[in-house]
């Protein structure tokens, strides 16, 4: 990939050309996570393939990650940056953000977590059903970052289970976005076993 | 001069500044005379003039502060109507070992004045709510951190830190490190203040008041705002308001870190326009000092904080617009705020929090196409703004939802101590850039947007045209050209050499080393300077002992007063108003707990 000049000439950002697009999808071939290439017959019209039920179970859970973005502080800004139109999360299933803890299943705490909203914290999480994932961002949620003071959590695993860290201060949304594709792959691969 | 000087192949360029004279503002003398004009005027007993300093600074006794603040208040010449600050600093080697500091803005003379209330462990203070109704939550903060009681205090209890913390953090003998946990069975419930047009008889009504809890983890709370509100019906008829919940003590990781590790921490203030707290902190210890940043590193300065201050803007219009169900004007601002954000990544590598100056200037040059990627974005930030507001000044149902709504009087709004935007709605016309400039402001043709009403809809109108006086600004700074030159000061003591020289001269080592293990060390003294942040005036009050690490950092926050006065815009209103008002006014955890 090389890094290129961008085309639309009023944007500063520069822009990566682009990968070819993939050569499964002009075949056909549909590939799941951990399962061989099948190739799809088609059988008077119709199409099929055969996998396990925990495989396609898992795929829809990875693909439709609903985040409650538990946002404190200025990792909060940085996950709008990654659901707005240029970084754009829903592309991969994570569009609607649900701040009611009873819809989400992907809690992404971004900022720093003090002892005062410990408690909440906890107590959101408590409140989300399974099968729910926790992404620490930043590095004031995974250890404290540089406030190693009285006040502040020195990461949230003191109170509730990670499942991916994104480092960074702030990790920028690209970062993060690769945190939640990370998650993805170990939702699909089967590696979170719950409820 | 030591012949290390004379022969060493740094061009000597004057005396260094050094910790071993303390400090001498430059204004002193000027600051001295005024001082003891105000001393004349008032004509209070019990105040005495502390000399030397860089604002008329007055020592008052501990008994008579609420009537000089009065005076000062009341005086027809002076006016002191607007509370700047209060906090404490602490000396232990003292009897009487706090400082409470008051510090109060003159909106007719533009001046400011500086109080100070010596007082030692267990005496208390008067209280000065009856003066300055801003005042409360900044007795409570004081003594939050110091453990100093405040007499006649309405509800003096704990504000930043959580209700089971024991002991008070900015003490000199608190372990900075010394955590309280707090679990979830010893949160305290809230009673909100009714208020006062709202108190009724008990059992004077068939209907029952409701206690609704808004917050912390809540979609229009703006990260950690939690609101406690008494409805009647659907009338708010009291609030409170519970801060607190990003508190990361940011006063006291500046006294266990040395001057420049404290300038990331700046940035972690208002983390939405972070380079304007750059900019004031490092302009503090610069005043300090007594240097001034070449002017590229001035240039630099000017255009990145009005960039980030149109990025705060955006944002804060952007989530109040969401807030009232408006969301493509989010997805829609945010595409320029991405063109901003990747130009200070060009600069410095990193992109919301650059922590891109250092005292003295930049930590780096800039890059080469830094003036035409400003100006592309110059060029196409006006059609973004323009077309916003036009999606949603002449909508029916955005008009409805933010006239009257969330109004505080322009008397209020100065006695509670609000400053930028949200003053300048009310129809103050105070910015900092404009009343004490710096960086140049005042040689830029701008005008500082004014609205009448202290409405909502006032708010987004100053924000918009602002954010219309920041492009017209850069225009002119674009126009002009990055002045050549170094972008750090040339003085061995503050600025790190550069590395070449490091590793041939052994002066340069000497100097590298001293700065990275010493840092920098101004002399004895106190300073404080302002700038005009994305939320009003971010003051940084520095106390300097000469060692490596400041001794006492204090960090006006602009919007703690605001956010104070909410409880006050919201009563009498709906639970949807609430949520209107609040997206307007924005609030920064991050700057309101520090």
């Amino acid at each position: 990939m090389s890094v290129e000049k961008n085309e639309r000439t009023d944007s500063i950002i520069p822009r990566k050309a682009g990968l070819p697009p993939g050569e499964g999808a002009e075949k056909g071939l549909i590939t799941l996570p951990g399962e061989s290439e099948r190739e799809v017959e088609d059988l008077a019209g119709a199409t099929y393939l055969t996998t396990k039920l925990e495989s396609v179970v898992n795929w829809a859970r990875g693909n439709s990650l609903w985040p409650l973005p538990f946002g404190t502080a200025c990792c909060a800004i940085e996950f709008m940056s990654m659901v707005s139109s240029h970084y754009d999360i829903s592309r991969f299933g994570a569009e609607t953000v649900r701040f009611s803890p009873r819809q989400a299943d992907l809690m992404i705490v971004a900022g720093t977590i003090v002892d005062k909203i410990a408690p909440v914290l906890k107590k959101i999480y408590d409140q989300m059903p399974e099968p729910k994932y926790v992404i620490a961002m930043g590095a004031c949620a995974t250890s404290g970052g540089f406030y190693r003071a009285y006040h502040v959590v020195q990461g949230i695993d003191e109170i509730i289970p990670v499942d991916i860290w994104v480092p960074g201060c702030p990790p920028t949304p690209d970062g993060l976005m690769y945190g939640i594709l990370k998650l993805r792959d170990k939702i699909q691969r089967g590696e979170i076993r719950r409820g | 001069m030591s012949t290390l000087t004379k022969l060493s192949a740094i061009p000597y360029t004057g005396p260094a500044p050094t910790n071993r004279q303390p400090y001498v503002p430059a204004a002193a003398e000027a600051m001295d005379a005024r001082g003891q004009e105000i001393l004349a005027k008032i004509a209070q007993p019990g105040v005495t003039l502390e000399a030397g300093q860089d604002l008329p600074t007055l020592l008052v006794e501990t008994a008579r502060i609420a009537d000089v603040l009065r005076a000062l208040h009341d005086h027809p010449e002076l006016r002191f109507t607007l509370p700047l600050d209060l906090f404490g600093a602490d000396y232990p080697n003292r009897p009487k070992r706090f400082d409470i500091v008051y510090q109060l803005y003159s909106l007719s003379n533009n001046e400011r004045v500086r109080l100070k209330v010596r007082v030692g462990e267990n005496e208390n203070v008067p209280t000065s709510v009856n003066v300055y109704q801003g005042y409360d939550w900044y007795e409570r903060e004081v003594f939050d951190m110091y453990g100093v009681k405040f007499d006649g205090h309405p509800n003096l209890r704990r504000i930043l830190t959580h209700e089971a913390f024991q002991g008070h953090p900015l003490r000199k003998d608190y372990d900075p490190a010394q955590r309280w946990l707090l679990s979830e069975a010893g949160v305290a419930a809230l009673v909100p203040k009714i208020a006062p047009q709202f108190v009724r008889e008990e059992g004077d009504s068939d209907y029952e008041r409701v206690t609704l809890n808004l917050g912390p983890s809540h979609p229009a709370m703006h990260g950690t705002l939690r609101v406690v509100v008494t409805l009647d019906g659907e009338t708010i008829v009291g609030s409170e308001q519970e801060i607190g919940y990003l508190h990361r003590c940011f006063e006291k990781m500046s006294e266990t870190h040395t001057y420049q590790q404290v300038i990331p921490f700046t940035d972690r203030l208002n983390y939405c326009s972070a380079v304007i707290n750059n900019v004031g902190y490092c302009m503090a210890v610069e005043k300090m000092l007594g240097i001034a940043a070449p002017a590229r590193a001035d240039y630099v300065r000017l255009i990145l904080s009005e960039f980030y201050r149109i990025a705060d803007h955006i944002v804060c219009i952007g989530t109040n617009l969401v807030d009232l169900g408006a969301l493509t004007n989010f997805w829609y601002l945010f595409q320029p705020r991405e063109e901003i954000i990747a130009l200070a990544e060009s600069c410095s590598g990193a992109r919301l929090l650059p922590t891109y100056l250092r005292v003295g200037g930049l930590a780096v040059d800039v890059p080469a196409d830094f003036l035409s990627n400003a100006q592309k974005i110059v060029n196409m930030l006006p059609k973004y703004i323009d077309e916003v507001e036009a999606l949603i000044m002449k909508n029916r149902i955005f008009r409805e939802r933010v006239e009257g709504v969330g109004v505080l009087s322009q008397a209020d709004a100065i006695n509670f101590g609000f400053t930028g935007p949200c003053l300048r709605a009310t129809g103050v016309a105070f910015d900092v850039r404009k009343a004490n400039p710096y960086l140049g402001y005042e040689t830029y043709d701008w005008d500082v947007p004014v609205a009448e009403g202290g409405d909502t809809y006032a708010r987004f109108l100053v924000r918009f045209e602002e954010m219309r006086q920041s492009l017209r600004i850069l225009q002119q700074a674009i126009h002009r050209g990055l002045p050549a030159g170094p972008v750090m000061v040339d003085n061995p003591y503050v600025a790190l050499p550069p590395k070449e020289k490091v590793y041939n001269e052994m002066e340069s080592l000497i100097y590298h080393f001293k700065l990275i293990m010493h840092g920098i060390q101004p002399p004895v003294g106190e300073t404080y300077f302002q700038v005009e942040g994305g939320n009003g005036e971010v003051g940084f009050y520095l106390v300097s002992d000469g060692t490596k690490n400041p001794y006492r950092v204090r960090a006006r926050p602009p919007c703690f007063p605001i956010f104070e006065a909410y409880g006050k815009m919201i009563a009498g209103q709906t639970i949807p108003d609430a949520i209107a008002a609040l997206g307007s006014l924005n609030i920064i955890a991050g700057e309101l707990d520090r």
